[in-house]
Protein backbone atom coordinates (compact mmCIF):
# COMPACT_ATOMS: atom_id res chain seq x y z
CA UNK A 1 0.00 0.00 0.00
CA UNK A 2 1.40 3.64 -0.80
CA UNK A 3 2.20 5.73 1.88
CA UNK A 4 -0.20 8.22 0.95
CA UNK A 5 -3.09 6.05 1.13
CA UNK A 6 -2.35 4.32 4.10
CA UNK A 7 -1.49 7.35 5.92
CA UNK A 8 -4.99 8.66 5.39
CA UNK A 9 -6.10 5.49 5.91
CA UNK A 10 -5.10 5.65 9.56
CA UNK A 11 -6.70 8.58 9.85
CA UNK A 12 -9.51 7.68 8.88
CA UNK A 13 -9.77 5.01 11.53
CA UNK A 14 -9.72 7.72 14.38
CA UNK A 15 -12.14 9.52 12.82
CA UNK A 16 -14.40 6.58 12.84
CA UNK A 17 -13.81 6.27 16.72
CA UNK A 18 -15.43 9.54 17.04
CA UNK A 19 -18.12 8.05 15.10
CA UNK A 20 -18.86 5.23 16.68
CA UNK A 21 -19.21 7.12 20.26
CA UNK A 22 -21.46 9.43 18.87
CA UNK A 23 -24.60 7.24 17.49
CA UNK A 24 -26.07 4.65 16.71
CA UNK A 25 -25.00 2.80 19.70
CA UNK A 26 -28.01 0.72 20.37
CA UNK A 27 -27.22 -1.51 17.43
CA UNK A 28 -26.25 -3.93 19.44
CA UNK A 29 -29.93 -4.23 21.82
CA UNK A 30 -31.81 -4.44 18.47
CA UNK A 31 -29.71 -7.10 17.13
CA UNK A 32 -30.00 -9.22 20.21
CA UNK A 33 -33.48 -9.06 20.58
CA UNK A 34 -34.00 -11.12 17.11
CA UNK A 35 -31.69 -13.61 18.18
CA UNK A 36 -33.21 -16.70 20.36
CA UNK A 37 -31.69 -17.83 23.37
CA UNK A 38 -30.06 -21.13 21.80
CA UNK A 39 -26.64 -20.58 20.53
CA UNK A 40 -24.07 -23.37 19.41
CA UNK A 41 -20.40 -23.38 19.87
CA UNK A 42 -18.43 -24.45 17.38
CA UNK A 43 -14.59 -24.92 17.57
CA UNK A 44 -13.08 -25.09 14.26
CA UNK A 45 -10.32 -24.34 12.23
CA UNK A 46 -8.55 -21.19 11.61
CA UNK A 47 -8.60 -22.33 7.78
CA UNK A 48 -12.44 -22.54 7.41
CA UNK A 49 -12.58 -19.35 9.17
CA UNK A 50 -10.18 -16.50 7.75
CA UNK A 51 -11.60 -17.91 4.34
CA UNK A 52 -14.99 -16.61 5.11
CA UNK A 53 -16.84 -19.80 4.63
CA UNK A 54 -17.82 -20.32 8.47
CA UNK A 55 -19.94 -16.68 7.94
CA UNK A 56 -21.57 -17.74 4.91
CA UNK A 57 -22.91 -21.24 6.29
CA UNK A 58 -23.63 -19.72 9.70
CA UNK A 59 -25.66 -16.42 8.24
CA UNK A 60 -28.25 -19.58 6.28
CA UNK A 61 -28.13 -21.78 9.56
CA UNK A 62 -29.24 -18.61 11.47
CA UNK A 63 -31.92 -17.66 9.52
CA UNK A 64 -33.09 -21.68 8.82
CA UNK A 65 -33.16 -22.25 12.84
CA UNK A 66 -33.24 -18.68 14.00
CA UNK A 67 -30.22 -20.13 16.47
CA UNK A 68 -26.75 -18.51 16.39
CA UNK A 69 -23.50 -20.57 16.13
CA UNK A 70 -20.78 -19.13 17.76
CA UNK A 71 -17.53 -20.19 15.86
CA UNK A 72 -14.33 -19.95 17.55
CA UNK A 73 -11.10 -20.69 15.62
CA UNK A 74 -8.37 -22.21 17.38
CA UNK A 75 -6.33 -24.89 14.95
CA UNK A 76 -7.43 -28.30 15.22
CA UNK A 77 -5.53 -29.70 18.03
CA UNK A 78 -6.91 -27.00 20.45
CA UNK A 79 -10.77 -27.38 18.55
CA UNK A 80 -10.66 -30.56 19.69
CA UNK A 81 -9.06 -30.39 23.51
CA UNK A 82 -11.97 -27.75 23.60
CA UNK A 83 -14.72 -29.98 22.82
CA UNK A 84 -12.91 -33.06 24.99
CA UNK A 85 -13.49 -30.65 27.74
CA UNK A 86 -17.31 -30.04 26.65
CA UNK A 87 -16.70 -26.57 26.06
CA UNK A 88 -17.99 -26.12 22.32
CA UNK A 89 -20.88 -28.07 21.49
CA UNK A 90 -19.38 -29.33 17.84
CA UNK A 91 -15.78 -29.56 16.11
CA UNK A 92 -15.48 -29.31 12.17
CA UNK A 93 -11.46 -29.88 11.77
CA UNK A 94 -9.41 -31.64 9.14
CA UNK A 95 -7.04 -34.04 10.62
CA UNK A 96 -8.60 -37.20 9.99
CA UNK A 97 -6.05 -39.38 12.59
CA UNK A 98 -6.95 -36.57 15.57
CA UNK A 99 -10.94 -36.97 14.44
CA UNK A 100 -10.11 -40.51 14.69
CA UNK A 101 -8.65 -40.48 18.45
CA UNK A 102 -11.30 -38.04 19.52
CA UNK A 103 -14.10 -40.36 18.79
CA UNK A 104 -12.32 -43.54 19.99
CA UNK A 105 -11.79 -41.20 23.63
CA UNK A 106 -15.92 -41.47 23.31
CA UNK A 107 -15.73 -36.98 23.15
CA UNK A 108 -17.42 -37.63 19.42
CA UNK A 109 -20.38 -39.26 17.87
CA UNK A 110 -21.54 -38.90 14.68
CA UNK A 111 -18.75 -37.61 12.35
CA UNK A 112 -19.28 -36.81 8.84
CA UNK A 113 -17.27 -35.89 6.24
CA UNK A 114 -17.66 -32.42 5.02
CA UNK A 115 -16.12 -30.95 1.88
CA UNK A 116 -12.52 -31.36 0.99
CA UNK A 117 -9.81 -29.34 -0.60
CA UNK A 118 -5.93 -29.87 -1.00
CA UNK A 119 -3.20 -28.20 0.30
CA UNK A 120 -0.10 -26.76 -1.78
CA UNK A 121 3.48 -25.92 -1.16
CA UNK A 122 4.23 -22.51 -1.91
CA UNK A 123 7.21 -20.55 -2.15
CA UNK A 124 9.07 -17.60 -3.19
CA UNK A 125 9.40 -16.26 -6.87
CA UNK A 126 12.62 -16.73 -7.31
CA UNK A 127 12.41 -20.87 -5.78
CA UNK A 128 15.87 -21.38 -4.49
CA UNK A 129 15.50 -24.99 -4.05
CA UNK A 130 13.94 -25.73 -7.41
CA UNK A 131 11.16 -27.03 -6.65
CA UNK A 132 8.22 -25.69 -9.05
CA UNK A 133 5.97 -27.63 -10.86
CA UNK A 134 7.27 -31.56 -8.81
CA UNK A 135 4.91 -34.48 -8.77
CA UNK A 136 6.02 -35.50 -5.80
CA UNK A 137 5.15 -33.91 -2.51
CA UNK A 138 8.14 -35.71 -0.43
CA UNK A 139 10.68 -35.01 -3.03
CA UNK A 140 10.16 -31.35 -2.95
CA UNK A 141 10.21 -31.37 0.57
CA UNK A 142 13.61 -33.62 0.61
CA UNK A 143 14.50 -31.08 -1.75
CA UNK A 144 14.26 -28.01 0.74
CA UNK A 145 15.83 -30.08 3.06
CA UNK A 146 18.80 -30.84 1.09
CA UNK A 147 18.97 -27.20 -0.41
CA UNK A 148 18.18 -25.95 3.68
CA UNK A 149 15.84 -23.01 1.42
CA UNK A 150 13.94 -21.88 4.83
CA UNK A 151 10.87 -23.53 5.43
CA UNK A 152 7.51 -22.05 7.41
CA UNK A 153 5.99 -24.45 9.58
CA UNK A 154 2.73 -24.13 11.62
CA UNK A 155 4.13 -25.71 14.80
CA UNK A 156 0.56 -25.63 16.48
CA UNK A 157 -0.69 -28.83 16.28
CA UNK A 158 -3.55 -27.91 13.78
CA UNK A 159 -4.55 -30.10 11.19
CA UNK A 160 -2.08 -28.28 8.39
CA UNK A 161 1.18 -29.56 10.75
CA UNK A 162 -0.30 -32.93 11.20
CA UNK A 163 -0.29 -33.25 7.22
CA UNK A 164 3.21 -31.38 6.90
CA UNK A 165 4.52 -33.82 9.45
CA UNK A 166 3.20 -36.84 8.02
CA UNK A 167 5.17 -35.95 4.44
CA UNK A 168 8.06 -35.46 6.30
CA UNK A 169 7.76 -39.36 7.70
CA UNK A 170 6.90 -40.09 4.18
CA UNK A 171 10.06 -38.10 2.66
CA UNK A 172 13.69 -39.61 3.19
CA UNK A 173 14.68 -36.59 5.28
CA UNK A 174 13.98 -35.31 8.42
CA UNK A 175 13.17 -31.31 9.42
CA UNK A 176 15.31 -29.39 11.39
CA UNK A 177 17.89 -27.16 11.65
CA UNK A 178 18.52 -23.57 11.09
CA UNK A 179 16.56 -23.25 7.76
CA UNK A 180 13.18 -24.82 9.21
CA UNK A 181 11.07 -21.95 11.52
CA UNK A 182 8.56 -23.76 13.94
CA UNK A 183 6.07 -20.43 13.78
CA UNK A 184 4.13 -21.82 16.84
CA UNK A 185 1.18 -19.52 14.70
CA UNK A 186 -2.01 -19.62 12.43
CA UNK A 187 -2.05 -20.23 8.82
CA UNK A 188 -2.19 -16.51 7.96
CA UNK A 189 0.64 -15.58 10.35
CA UNK A 190 2.17 -18.48 8.57
CA UNK A 191 2.03 -17.32 5.59
CA UNK A 192 2.99 -13.65 6.15
CA UNK A 193 6.05 -14.76 7.75
CA UNK A 194 7.09 -17.17 4.94
CA UNK A 195 6.67 -13.89 2.41
CA UNK A 196 8.75 -11.93 4.66
CA UNK A 197 11.51 -14.12 4.57
CA UNK A 198 11.16 -15.65 1.13
CA UNK A 199 10.16 -18.88 2.47
CA UNK A 200 8.56 -22.22 1.84
CA UNK A 201 5.36 -23.39 3.67
CA UNK A 202 2.56 -26.04 3.41
CA UNK A 203 -0.68 -24.35 3.00
CA UNK A 204 -4.26 -25.61 2.42
CA UNK A 205 -5.46 -23.87 -0.74
CA UNK A 206 -8.57 -21.95 0.67
CA UNK A 207 -6.37 -19.54 2.80
CA UNK A 208 -3.48 -19.14 0.08
CA UNK A 209 -6.26 -17.97 -2.11
CA UNK A 210 -8.20 -15.36 0.01
CA UNK A 211 -4.69 -13.88 1.15
CA UNK A 212 -3.11 -14.23 -2.27
CA UNK A 213 -3.57 -10.77 -2.73
CA UNK A 214 -1.27 -9.74 0.33
CA UNK A 215 1.28 -12.15 -0.11
CA UNK A 216 4.40 -12.62 -2.27
CA UNK A 217 4.14 -16.52 -2.47
CA UNK A 218 3.34 -18.54 -5.47
CA UNK A 219 1.85 -22.39 -5.67
CA UNK A 220 5.18 -24.63 -6.35
CA UNK A 221 3.45 -28.07 -6.12
CA UNK A 222 0.22 -28.14 -6.86
CA UNK A 223 -2.09 -30.20 -5.04
CA UNK A 224 -5.04 -33.02 -5.64
CA UNK A 225 -7.46 -30.54 -7.13
CA UNK A 226 -4.66 -29.26 -9.49
CA UNK A 227 -3.81 -32.44 -10.52
CA UNK A 228 -1.12 -33.08 -7.53
CA UNK A 229 -0.23 -35.85 -5.31
CA UNK A 230 -3.72 -37.64 -3.30
CA UNK A 231 -0.96 -36.89 -0.12
CA UNK A 232 -2.24 -33.48 -0.09
CA UNK A 233 -5.40 -33.84 -0.10
CA UNK A 234 -7.17 -32.22 2.81
CA UNK A 235 -10.80 -33.80 3.88
CA UNK A 236 -12.75 -31.60 6.74
CA UNK A 237 -14.90 -33.46 9.14
CA UNK A 238 -17.55 -32.80 11.35
CA UNK A 239 -18.61 -34.34 14.72
CA UNK A 240 -20.52 -33.68 17.59
CA UNK A 241 -19.64 -33.48 20.89
CA UNK A 242 -21.15 -36.54 23.07
CA UNK A 243 -23.99 -35.65 25.23
CA UNK A 244 -23.25 -39.01 26.84
CA UNK A 245 -19.84 -37.42 28.38
CA UNK A 246 -20.76 -33.72 28.89
CA UNK A 247 -24.55 -33.57 29.65
CA UNK A 248 -24.60 -29.86 28.96
CA UNK A 249 -23.55 -29.70 25.41
CA UNK A 250 -26.27 -28.75 22.69
CA UNK A 251 -26.48 -32.04 21.12
CA UNK A 252 -30.07 -31.30 19.23
CA UNK A 253 -28.67 -28.03 17.50
CA UNK A 254 -25.15 -29.62 17.09
CA UNK A 255 -26.93 -32.42 15.21
CA UNK A 256 -29.25 -29.78 13.43
CA UNK A 257 -25.83 -28.02 12.35
CA UNK A 258 -24.66 -31.35 11.10
CA UNK A 259 -27.87 -32.03 9.38
CA UNK A 260 -27.80 -28.78 7.72
CA UNK A 261 -24.05 -28.40 6.54
CA UNK A 262 -24.96 -31.78 5.00
CA UNK A 263 -27.86 -31.20 3.45
CA UNK A 264 -28.36 -30.49 -0.20
CA UNK A 265 -28.77 -26.50 0.38
CA UNK A 266 -25.50 -26.57 2.52
CA UNK A 267 -23.47 -28.41 0.31
CA UNK A 268 -24.80 -26.14 -2.02
CA UNK A 269 -23.35 -23.26 -0.27
CA UNK A 270 -20.40 -25.26 0.22
CA UNK A 271 -20.13 -25.69 -3.49
CA UNK A 272 -21.00 -21.60 -4.32
CA UNK A 273 -18.30 -20.52 -2.05
CA UNK A 274 -15.67 -18.31 -3.93
CA UNK A 275 -12.80 -15.96 -3.13
CA UNK A 276 -11.50 -13.89 -5.87
CA UNK A 277 -13.39 -16.17 -8.20
CA UNK A 278 -11.83 -19.49 -7.14
CA UNK A 279 -13.71 -22.38 -5.16
CA UNK A 280 -12.47 -23.02 -2.03
CA UNK A 281 -13.71 -26.31 -0.45
CA UNK A 282 -15.33 -29.25 -2.57
CA UNK A 283 -18.50 -30.81 -0.73
CA UNK A 284 -18.43 -34.35 -0.13
CA UNK A 285 -21.10 -34.99 2.24
CA UNK A 286 -23.98 -35.82 -0.11
CA UNK A 287 -23.12 -38.81 -2.80
CA UNK A 288 -24.79 -41.37 -4.38
CA UNK A 289 -21.42 -43.48 -2.87
CA UNK A 290 -21.72 -42.90 0.60
CA UNK A 291 -18.46 -43.81 2.81
CA UNK A 292 -19.39 -45.98 5.55
CA UNK A 293 -15.92 -45.73 6.73
CA UNK A 294 -16.50 -42.00 7.51
CA UNK A 295 -18.70 -42.54 10.78
CA UNK A 296 -16.29 -44.48 12.52
CA UNK A 297 -12.25 -44.50 12.97
CA UNK A 298 -10.50 -45.72 10.49
CA UNK A 299 -9.16 -49.35 10.62
CA UNK A 300 -11.73 -49.44 13.37
CA UNK A 301 -12.99 -52.97 14.30
CA UNK A 302 -15.69 -53.40 17.41
CA UNK A 303 -13.27 -56.16 18.76
CA UNK A 304 -10.05 -54.46 19.24
CA UNK A 305 -11.07 -51.92 21.83
CA UNK B 1 -18.77 -0.71 2.90
CA UNK B 2 -20.32 1.94 4.48
CA UNK B 3 -23.83 3.14 2.20
CA UNK B 4 -24.77 6.54 2.22
CA UNK B 5 -28.00 6.53 4.21
CA UNK B 6 -30.62 9.22 4.66
CA UNK B 7 -30.78 8.06 8.65
CA UNK B 8 -27.08 9.09 9.83
CA UNK B 9 -26.85 12.16 11.81
CA UNK B 10 -25.02 15.21 10.65
CA UNK B 11 -21.87 14.43 12.30
CA UNK B 12 -21.47 10.96 10.55
CA UNK B 13 -23.03 12.03 7.22
CA UNK B 14 -20.22 14.95 7.48
CA UNK B 15 -17.39 12.14 7.89
CA UNK B 16 -18.71 10.16 4.85
CA UNK B 17 -18.42 12.85 2.89
CA UNK B 18 -14.96 13.38 4.36
CA UNK B 19 -14.08 9.61 3.14
CA UNK B 20 -14.56 10.48 -0.44
CA UNK B 21 -12.24 13.14 0.26
CA UNK B 22 -9.42 11.33 2.26
CA UNK B 23 -9.97 8.54 -1.13
CA UNK B 24 -10.26 6.27 1.77
CA UNK B 25 -13.13 3.56 1.31
CA UNK B 26 -13.36 2.33 4.81
CA UNK B 27 -13.46 -1.31 4.41
CA UNK B 28 -15.46 -2.34 7.19
CA UNK B 29 -19.31 -2.43 7.92
CA UNK B 30 -19.94 0.49 10.18
CA UNK B 31 -22.26 -2.24 12.39
CA UNK B 32 -19.24 -4.75 12.74
CA UNK B 33 -16.89 -2.02 14.28
CA UNK B 34 -19.20 -0.26 16.78
CA UNK B 35 -20.44 -3.47 18.46
CA UNK B 36 -16.87 -4.34 18.79
CA UNK B 37 -16.00 -0.84 20.09
CA UNK B 38 -18.95 -1.24 22.43
CA UNK B 39 -17.98 -5.07 23.68
CA UNK B 40 -14.07 -3.57 24.32
CA UNK B 41 -15.89 -0.91 26.39
CA UNK B 42 -18.77 -2.86 27.96
CA UNK B 43 -16.42 -5.28 28.75
CA UNK B 44 -13.40 -3.60 30.00
CA UNK B 45 -15.37 -0.51 31.73
CA UNK B 46 -17.54 -3.10 33.95
CA UNK B 47 -14.35 -4.80 34.83
CA UNK B 48 -12.52 -1.90 36.14
CA UNK B 49 -15.98 -0.38 37.99
CA UNK B 50 -16.28 -4.04 39.74
CA UNK B 51 -12.29 -3.39 40.18
CA UNK B 52 -12.57 -0.34 42.11
CA UNK B 53 -15.09 -1.39 44.05
CA UNK B 54 -12.77 -3.92 45.33
CA UNK B 55 -9.48 -1.95 45.07
CA UNK B 56 -10.61 1.32 47.32
CA UNK B 57 -11.75 -0.46 50.59
CA UNK B 58 -8.49 -2.90 50.26
CA UNK B 59 -6.32 -0.26 49.90
CA UNK B 60 -7.55 2.18 52.85
CA UNK B 61 -7.42 -1.17 55.08
CA UNK B 62 -4.12 -2.17 53.85
CA UNK B 63 -2.84 1.46 54.04
CA UNK B 64 -3.70 2.56 57.46
CA UNK B 65 -3.64 -0.48 59.05
CA UNK B 66 -0.24 -2.38 60.72
CA UNK B 67 -0.88 -5.99 61.00
CA UNK B 68 1.59 -9.14 60.24
CA UNK B 69 2.38 -10.25 56.86
CA UNK B 70 1.75 -6.44 55.60
CA UNK B 71 4.77 -5.74 53.85
CA UNK B 72 3.89 -9.05 52.34
CA UNK B 73 0.59 -8.17 51.00
CA UNK B 74 2.00 -5.07 49.55
CA UNK B 75 4.50 -6.88 47.81
CA UNK B 76 2.22 -9.30 45.85
CA UNK B 77 0.04 -6.52 45.01
CA UNK B 78 2.81 -4.39 43.86
CA UNK B 79 4.05 -8.22 41.88
CA UNK B 80 0.01 -8.41 40.24
CA UNK B 81 0.75 -5.39 38.68
CA UNK B 82 3.00 -6.75 36.39
CA UNK B 83 1.21 -10.39 36.03
CA UNK B 84 1.31 -11.68 32.27
CA UNK B 85 -2.57 -11.40 31.16
CA UNK B 86 -1.57 -14.85 29.19
CA UNK B 87 -1.47 -16.81 32.12
CA UNK B 88 -4.14 -14.96 33.63
CA UNK B 89 -6.85 -15.79 30.63
CA UNK B 90 -5.17 -19.43 31.22
CA UNK B 91 -6.20 -19.45 34.71
CA UNK B 92 -9.62 -17.91 34.30
CA UNK B 93 -9.95 -20.92 31.35
CA UNK B 94 -9.31 -23.32 34.08
CA UNK B 95 -11.86 -21.91 36.22
CA UNK B 96 -14.50 -21.11 33.93
CA UNK B 97 -14.24 -24.15 31.80
CA UNK B 98 -17.26 -27.07 31.84
CA UNK B 99 -14.36 -29.20 33.79
CA UNK B 100 -13.21 -26.28 36.07
CA UNK B 101 -14.54 -25.33 39.46
CA UNK B 102 -17.17 -22.55 38.16
CA UNK B 103 -18.46 -25.07 35.62
CA UNK B 104 -21.87 -25.07 36.26
CA UNK B 105 -22.01 -21.62 35.20
CA UNK B 106 -22.00 -21.32 31.31
CA UNK B 107 -18.87 -19.22 31.28
CA UNK B 108 -16.32 -20.19 29.19
CA UNK B 109 -16.53 -17.93 25.38
CA UNK B 110 -18.49 -15.13 27.22
CA UNK B 111 -18.35 -11.43 27.79
CA UNK B 112 -18.07 -12.65 31.77
CA UNK B 113 -15.45 -14.76 31.20
CA UNK B 114 -13.51 -11.60 30.00
CA UNK B 115 -14.51 -9.51 32.44
CA UNK B 116 -13.11 -11.86 35.26
CA UNK B 117 -9.68 -11.90 33.39
CA UNK B 118 -9.91 -7.86 33.37
CA UNK B 119 -11.03 -8.02 37.05
CA UNK B 120 -7.87 -10.08 37.70
CA UNK B 121 -5.62 -7.82 35.24
CA UNK B 122 -6.78 -4.51 36.72
CA UNK B 123 -7.54 -4.83 40.24
CA UNK B 124 -3.32 -5.06 41.48
CA UNK B 125 -2.98 -1.74 39.48
CA UNK B 126 -5.47 -0.05 40.62
CA UNK B 127 -5.18 -1.34 44.38
CA UNK B 128 -1.67 -0.77 44.06
CA UNK B 129 -1.58 3.06 42.83
CA UNK B 130 -4.80 3.90 45.22
CA UNK B 131 -2.57 2.34 48.00
CA UNK B 132 0.18 4.72 47.33
CA UNK B 133 -1.71 7.99 47.06
CA UNK B 134 -3.48 6.83 50.26
CA UNK B 135 -0.61 6.29 52.24
CA UNK B 136 0.80 9.94 51.23
CA UNK B 137 -2.02 11.73 52.22
CA UNK B 138 -0.26 13.47 55.47
CA UNK B 139 -1.12 11.47 58.47
CA UNK B 140 -2.07 15.64 59.72
CA UNK B 141 -5.14 15.35 57.85
CA UNK B 142 -6.24 12.18 59.09
CA UNK B 143 -5.48 13.59 62.69
CA UNK B 144 -7.24 16.90 62.14
CA UNK B 145 -10.30 14.79 61.05
CA UNK B 146 -10.39 12.89 63.74
CA UNK B 147 -10.13 15.76 65.98
CA UNK B 148 -13.43 16.74 64.61
CA UNK B 149 -15.05 14.41 65.68
CA UNK B 150 -14.80 12.30 62.39
CA UNK B 151 -16.40 8.92 62.54
CA UNK B 152 -13.50 6.14 60.69
CA UNK B 153 -15.59 6.42 57.42
CA UNK B 154 -15.33 10.12 57.95
CA UNK B 155 -12.07 10.06 57.94
CA UNK B 156 -11.92 7.66 55.14
CA UNK B 157 -13.42 9.86 53.04
CA UNK B 158 -11.46 12.66 53.68
CA UNK B 159 -8.10 10.65 53.05
CA UNK B 160 -10.04 9.36 49.44
CA UNK B 161 -10.42 13.04 48.89
CA UNK B 162 -7.34 13.88 49.49
CA UNK B 163 -5.82 11.13 47.42
CA UNK B 164 -8.49 11.63 44.87
CA UNK B 165 -5.22 12.19 41.88
CA UNK B 166 -3.33 9.45 42.70
CA UNK B 167 -6.76 7.61 42.74
CA UNK B 168 -8.04 8.50 39.11
CA UNK B 169 -4.75 7.93 38.23
CA UNK B 170 -4.88 4.27 39.42
CA UNK B 171 -8.35 3.79 37.83
CA UNK B 172 -7.10 4.53 34.35
CA UNK B 173 -4.19 2.77 34.42
CA UNK B 174 -6.40 0.03 35.29
CA UNK B 175 -8.76 0.90 32.78
CA UNK B 176 -5.53 1.19 30.34
CA UNK B 177 -4.33 -2.29 31.19
CA UNK B 178 -7.99 -3.88 30.36
CA UNK B 179 -8.83 -2.47 27.50
CA UNK B 180 -5.44 -2.97 25.77
CA UNK B 181 -4.71 -6.20 26.56
CA UNK B 182 -5.40 -9.07 24.38
CA UNK B 183 -3.86 -12.46 25.57
CA UNK B 184 -6.44 -13.31 28.17
CA UNK B 185 -9.78 -12.30 26.35
CA UNK B 186 -8.78 -13.76 22.99
CA UNK B 187 -7.94 -17.10 25.52
CA UNK B 188 -11.50 -17.07 28.06
CA UNK B 189 -13.62 -14.89 24.91
CA UNK B 190 -12.78 -16.86 22.06
CA UNK B 191 -12.91 -13.50 19.36
CA UNK B 192 -16.55 -14.52 18.61
CA UNK B 193 -18.16 -12.47 16.29
CA UNK B 194 -21.88 -12.89 15.11
CA UNK B 195 -22.68 -14.34 11.64
CA UNK B 196 -23.99 -10.97 10.24
CA UNK B 197 -21.21 -9.04 11.62
CA UNK B 198 -21.85 -8.18 15.56
CA UNK B 199 -19.17 -8.85 17.99
CA UNK B 200 -20.29 -11.50 20.98
CA UNK B 201 -17.06 -11.47 22.42
CA UNK B 202 -14.77 -9.52 19.50
CA UNK B 203 -13.07 -6.55 21.35
CA UNK B 204 -10.62 -4.37 19.52
CA UNK B 205 -7.14 -5.85 20.38
CA UNK B 206 -8.44 -9.36 19.72
CA UNK B 207 -10.48 -7.95 16.01
CA UNK B 208 -6.58 -6.59 15.46
CA UNK B 209 -4.90 -10.01 15.93
CA UNK B 210 -7.26 -11.67 13.78
CA UNK B 211 -6.83 -9.08 10.83
CA UNK B 212 -3.11 -8.90 11.28
CA UNK B 213 -3.29 -12.77 11.38
CA UNK B 214 -5.05 -12.93 7.57
CA UNK B 215 -2.43 -10.43 6.68
CA UNK B 216 -4.66 -7.51 6.30
CA UNK B 217 -2.39 -5.47 8.12
CA UNK B 218 -3.84 -1.96 7.10
CA UNK B 219 -7.28 -2.77 8.56
CA UNK B 220 -5.65 -4.01 11.86
CA UNK B 221 -3.79 -0.22 12.11
CA UNK B 222 -7.26 1.27 11.21
CA UNK B 223 -8.40 -0.65 14.61
CA UNK B 224 -5.74 0.19 16.24
CA UNK B 225 -6.12 3.82 15.61
CA UNK B 226 -9.87 3.50 16.72
CA UNK B 227 -8.43 2.09 20.30
CA UNK B 228 -6.20 4.40 20.41
CA UNK B 229 -8.30 6.98 19.72
CA UNK B 230 -10.93 5.59 22.90
CA UNK B 231 -8.24 5.03 25.21
CA UNK B 232 -7.21 8.60 24.43
CA UNK B 233 -10.63 10.01 24.84
CA UNK B 234 -11.29 8.77 28.07
CA UNK B 235 -8.76 9.85 29.48
CA UNK B 236 -9.06 12.66 27.98
CA UNK B 237 -12.69 13.15 29.58
CA UNK B 238 -11.62 11.47 32.66
CA UNK B 239 -9.21 14.41 33.69
CA UNK B 240 -11.59 17.39 31.81
CA UNK B 241 -14.34 16.30 34.12
CA UNK B 242 -12.35 17.26 37.00
CA UNK B 243 -11.38 20.33 35.25
CA UNK B 244 -7.54 19.67 36.47
CA UNK B 245 -8.75 19.99 39.99
CA UNK B 246 -9.71 15.93 40.65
Amino acid sequence: MQRRTFLATAAGGMATALAGCTDNSDGNESHDAEILDETLTLTTTTSTYDTGLLDEINVAFQERYGARVEAVAQGTGAALETARNGDSDVVMVHARELEDEFIRGGYGVNRRDLMFNDFVVVGPDDDPAGIDGMDEVTTAFETIADTESVFVSRGDNSGTHAKELSIWDESPTEPGGEWYREAGSGMGEVLNQASQSGAYALADRGTFISMQAEIELDIRVEGPIEGGPELLENPYGIVAVNPGVHDHVNYDLAMAYIGFLTSLEGQQLIEEYTVEGEQLFFPEAVSDDPNFQQYVPEDWSSTTD
Amino acid sequence: MIGASAALPPFAAALEAGWSVLFVDFPFERHYVESIIYVSLYVSLTAVVLSTLFSLPVAMLVGFSDFPGKGFVVAVINTGMGFPSVVVGLVVLFAVSSQGPLGAFDLVFTREAMIMSQFVLATPVITGVSLAAVTSVEQGVRDAAYAMGGTRLDVALVTIKEARYGIVTGILAGLGRAISEVGSVLIVGGNIAGPEGHSVTRTLTTAIQLEARQGRFELALILGAILVTLVLLINGVVLRLGGGRI
